[in-house]
């Protein structure tokens, strides 16, 4: 059965040419990867395709580009224990905190939606 | 293979609901109005692993800013040096289509652990390249694709209607010429060798390069004499 990916050859709306300047954080993402792909070897190009393959029909279509990829690389950071779950969960407290005081407010910090 | 459920990605926190960047989690609902560059789930998502990672030393800040810096350096610019070479040096033209990852290093382009094919548009044959599978693209020549080579339409429709999504694109391919689509993987990345326009004798290698926009050598459209491509 064809994967959620796998879309080449299927019947498809017209193509919305519109194009976005990529937001920082989405270039950081990219950055990430290129920084664990092709530079330190410690995740493979197949591994970043294959931790978005896995995401599903409804949320493959509902995220962003750089989304995607960033469900993945995390997948794949947790899977090889790079990082664990509990410390991104408090991570994640803690920005939601500095968030509050107002941390992220900066314009460059995380402006930009993917089209 | 199927997979029936559709939050595989969530595997990497505890929360079992649903994908909306403002899931139950984030708190920031109850301080802040929801406006469009909101902090959403995966930007806080990109903070925190990039912290973590630089927290353990896996990689540094000015990794992540150099890396960005020059991923906003490459541009098409390097895709249009290659072309206007061969176009004016035979002998680096039979190079390129024959190994382009070695040609394109003559010009102090390299293209790390992928492969480079170049294929040559004709008056006989027309090419365009995909990649239905995901979005590999030689980001060495071109720099980072546009949104639309990356969306449904283009990928599931240019493998089977593609003399009609380059009518979209405002580019009539004559129907005797063959249209050739080449899918590209993570591994391999193609880039169109587009035609020299006639009336371009004259010019210089540098003039030549500044007719040669993006989209000549991803193949929706051809070089035009008259326009550069800003």
């Amino acid at each position: 059965m064809r994967q959620v990916h796998d879309m080449g050859g299927l019947p498809a709306g017209e193509i919305n040419r519109d194009e976005h300047d990529y937001a920082l954080w989405e270039k950081r993402v990219d950055a990430m990867m290129m920084l664990l792909g092709a530079e330190k070897g410690l995740m493979t190009v197949d591994e970043l395709r294959r931790g978005i393959e896995i995401i599903g029909e409804g949320a493959y279509d509902r995220l962003s580009y750089y989304e995607r990829w960033m469900s993945s690389i995390t997948t794949n950071m947790i899977q090889k224990g790079y990082i664990t779950t509990e410390e991104l969960e408090t991570k994640l407290v803690e920005i939601d905190a500095r968030r509050a005081r107002g941390e992220f407010d900066a314009p460059d910090s995380h402006q930009g939606e993917d089209a | 293979m199927s997979h029936p459920h559709d939050h595989g990605h969530d595997h990497h926190h505890d929360h079992d609901h649903g994908h909306d960047h403002d899931h139950g989690h984030d708190h920031s609902k109850t301080f802040r109005p929801d406006i469009p560059d909101e902090l959403t789930y995966y930007k806080k998502l990109e903070i925190a692993v990039r912290e973590l990672l630089i927290e353990k030393g896996i990689i540094t800040p000015e990794e992540v800013r150099q890396t960005v810096e020059a991923m906003d350096r490459r541009s098409p610019e390097g895709g249009a040096r290659v072309t206007a070479r061969a176009w004016v040096d035979p002998d680096f033209k039979e190079r390129l289509l024959k190994n382009g990852t070695e040609a394109v290093e003559e010009l102090g382009i390299k293209m790390g652990p992928t492969k480079l094919v170049v294929v040559e548009n004709t008056d006989e044959v027309h090419n365009v390249i995909v990649c239905t599978l995901c979005s590999c693209y030689p980001r060495m020549l071109l720099g980072v694709p546009p949104d639309w080579y990356k969306q449904r339409a283009y990928r599931s429709r240019v493998v089977k209607e593609p003399r009609t999504v380059l009518k979209e694109f405002g580019t009539e391919i004559p129907a005797d010429v063959t249209l050739r689509v080449h899918d590209s993987t993570a591994d391999m990345r193609y880039m169109v060798l587009p035609r020299r326009p006639a009336g371009t004798e004259g010019m210089s290698e540098e003039d030549l390069a500044g007719l040669v926009g993006r989209d000549t050598m991803i193949g929706v459209a051809v070089v035009d004499r008259k326009t550069s491509p800003s």
